[in-house]
């Protein structure tokens, strides 16, 4: 049965790259920065949706690390036991349990209005959907995935360590600042590596709230708050619709991008993982 | 001197204090999403809505029985698919720690937990839809490859923390190896596992991106297998999207039955694991 999970793993990488063969022959790697987007007229370029999934997921990721630094903390180090601990982490846990078309489906009824209000305080065009509103939701969405992680991480720290810290007098926040935090710093940044990469596949919320346009905007606060596509919602929106075949291999070029970028970014979190908890 | 100590002590209740907030604050989005939900749901959920097809557009009433059955028959069919092989990875994984060929398909599922949904429903696409046409079969396919790295892992996790003394034990009385695995090990480790199944079918419940490309949809209510079938988080993404109040009632009633189906899946799950004091 192990055999099998080889085959399936062989067979996705060889039917992506297979399938996307006749848009890296006719395209070239020019297809990766090329800034144009236009079916109809058979041109291709993936810019606007590196662009789009780099901004939505590292916006995410930064609204998100205060946040889960902050639970891994709290769950680690000052509340590791009891019912208040036990309750945050249940529901911590069911942020990550809520289906991603609800978030996304709650957010364009609930979230885009506020968005857009907020925009037209700030004079930005008042789109409400975009990359700003994407971001905010999948921010929220990754959090569990840090946050776990760095959860057992602080709790697997040394007693010794930390109490040769009091015994010198350092307070709470002295020893979590020189003691915990730079022996689980490597564990932590595999936890955001994971969170990383849900962000970066993520499809369902982000392409109900991007508003999916593939033209990119000039300036970047247009970009920012306006409405852009990513790489995977651009291939929700438009793989059904593809009816040549160098438009269907160029959006599974785009799936074979995302592939080998969140394996990589997977297997190097788990790779910092299994290295730390051996040691 | 005691200026200094003052000084820290107060560095250290405003960082706890910061910390404190910050961990509650973000609960808070997750309570609004559930309310909200919870209280738009609850008003659409009645008898005709979980036994009526939807009407058709511009029309009120109507119900999800289409997306229901077919969630279910979907899972059921990727449950079917998946568990058998996960259990069975999960049992040669714990059982053969360290050969090259455990190392590989460890290096596997790890790459399928972090396979986009969206990717897999490509994949899936090439693979089953374009020869045999649109299907639920195709969409089940696509979810029991998302399902089998949770089944492998908890499999893999609950046996390994199993004593290896009952195996010894077990094994020193002569039990050939097969039996000692199917009579011993399995029965030990079954709230594990049990558990673990259970998340993974939540997990997959709510996944749209892979049913995009293989399930597809179907207005009607239709339970062969061969065929295009609705399921409830593909229905809520077309009604969610669609300019018609009455299919976005539609999407928020099964927004709230989804969400339901999820919230019981995860308590069993946190009642299996406290029960039998597990750990995944």
């Amino acid at each position: 049965m192990s055999v099998v999970l080889l085959l399936l793993v062989v067979g996705i990488l060889i039917t992506l790259i297979m399938q996307s063969m006749p848009s890296i022959k006719s395209l070239g790697i020019g297809y990766l920065w090329g800034k144009v987007w236009d079916p109809v007229n058979n041109i291709y370029g993936a810019y606007p949706f590196l662009v789009g999934t780099l901004l939505t997921s590292f916006t995410a990721l930064i609204v998100s690390i205060p946040f889960s630094y902050a639970i891994a903390i709290y769950l680690g180090e000052y509340n590791p036991k009891g019912w208040l601990s036990n309750l945050l982490k249940n529901t911590i846990e069911l942020i990550a349990a809520v289906p991603s078309i609800i978030y996304g489906f709650w957010a364009l009824f609930i979230l885009v209005p506020v968005v857009r209000n907020f925009e037209i305080k700030i004079g930005v065009a008042p789109y409400g959907v975009g990359v700003f509103s994407a971001s905010l939701v999948l921010a929220v969405m990754i959090i569990p995935y840090a946050a776990a992680l760095g959860t057992s991480m602080i709790r697997m720290v040394p007693s010794p360590l930390k109490e040769g810290a009091y015994a010198l007098g350092a307070t709470r926040f002295e020893v979590i600042r020189s003691v915990i935090l730079p022996y689980t710093r490597s564990g932590l940044f595999a936890g955001i590596l994971l969170s990383l990469g849900r962000a970066l596949g993520e499809t369902m919320a982000v392409t109900v709230l991007i508003g999916n346009t593939s033209a990119i905007a000039h300036t970047f606060k247009d970009v920012f708050f306006g409405p852009g596509n990513t790489m995977a919602s651009v291939i929700a929106n438009e793989f059904a619709e593809a009816d040549h075949t160098l438009y269907l291999s160029a959006l599974i070029e785009l799936g074979l991008v995302l592939f080998f970028v969140t394996v990589v970014i997977n297997l190097i979190g788990k790779r910092i993982i299994t290295k730390y908890t051996n040691h | 001197m005691d200026a200094r100590i003052g000084i820290r002590n107060t560095k250290s209740i405003i960082f706890k204090s910061v910390i404190v907030f910050l961990a509650f604050v973000i609960t808070i989005p997750l309570i609004i999403v559930l309310l909200y939900i919870i209280k738009q749901g609850v008003m659409q959920v009645n008898w005709h809505f979980l036994t009526h097809v939807p009407a058709p557009e511009g029309e009120k009433g109507g119900g999800i029985a289409n997306a229901l059955v077919g969630s279910l028959i979907i899972v059921a069919m990727s449950s079917i698919i998946a568990i058998p092989i996960g259990i069975l990875a999960g049992i040669y994984l714990s059982e053969n720690p360290g050969t090259k060929l455990a190392y590989y398909s460890g290096l596997c599922v790890d790459i399928l937990q972090g396979v986009p949904s969206i990717v897999v429903g490509i994949v899936i696409y090439f693979w089953i839809v374009k020869p045999l046409g649109f299907s639920a079969i195709s969409g089940s396919i696509a979810l029991a490859i998302m399902m089998m790295p949770i089944v492998i892992r908890s499999t893999e996790q609950t046996l390994l923390l199993l004593p290896p003394s009952l195996k010894e034990a077990a094994l020193s009385l002569g039990v050939p190896y097969h039996r000692v695995i199917l009579k011993v090990i399995v029965p030990c480790g079954f709230a594990g596992i049990l558990s673990g199944i259970i998340l993974s079918i939540a997990r997959i419940i709510g996944e749209t991106a892979p049913l995009l490309f293989t399930a597809l949809g179907n207005v009607y209510l239709s339970t062969s297998i061969a065929k295009p079938m609705e399921s409830l988080p593909h229905l809520i993404f077309t009604y969610a999207t669609s300019p018609y109040d009455d299919q976005h009632d539609l999407a928020w009633g099964a927004s709230f039955i989804l969400l339901m189906f999820v919230l019981i899946l995860n308590i069993t799950t946190k009642l299996i694991t406290r029960k039998w004091n597990i750990q995944l």
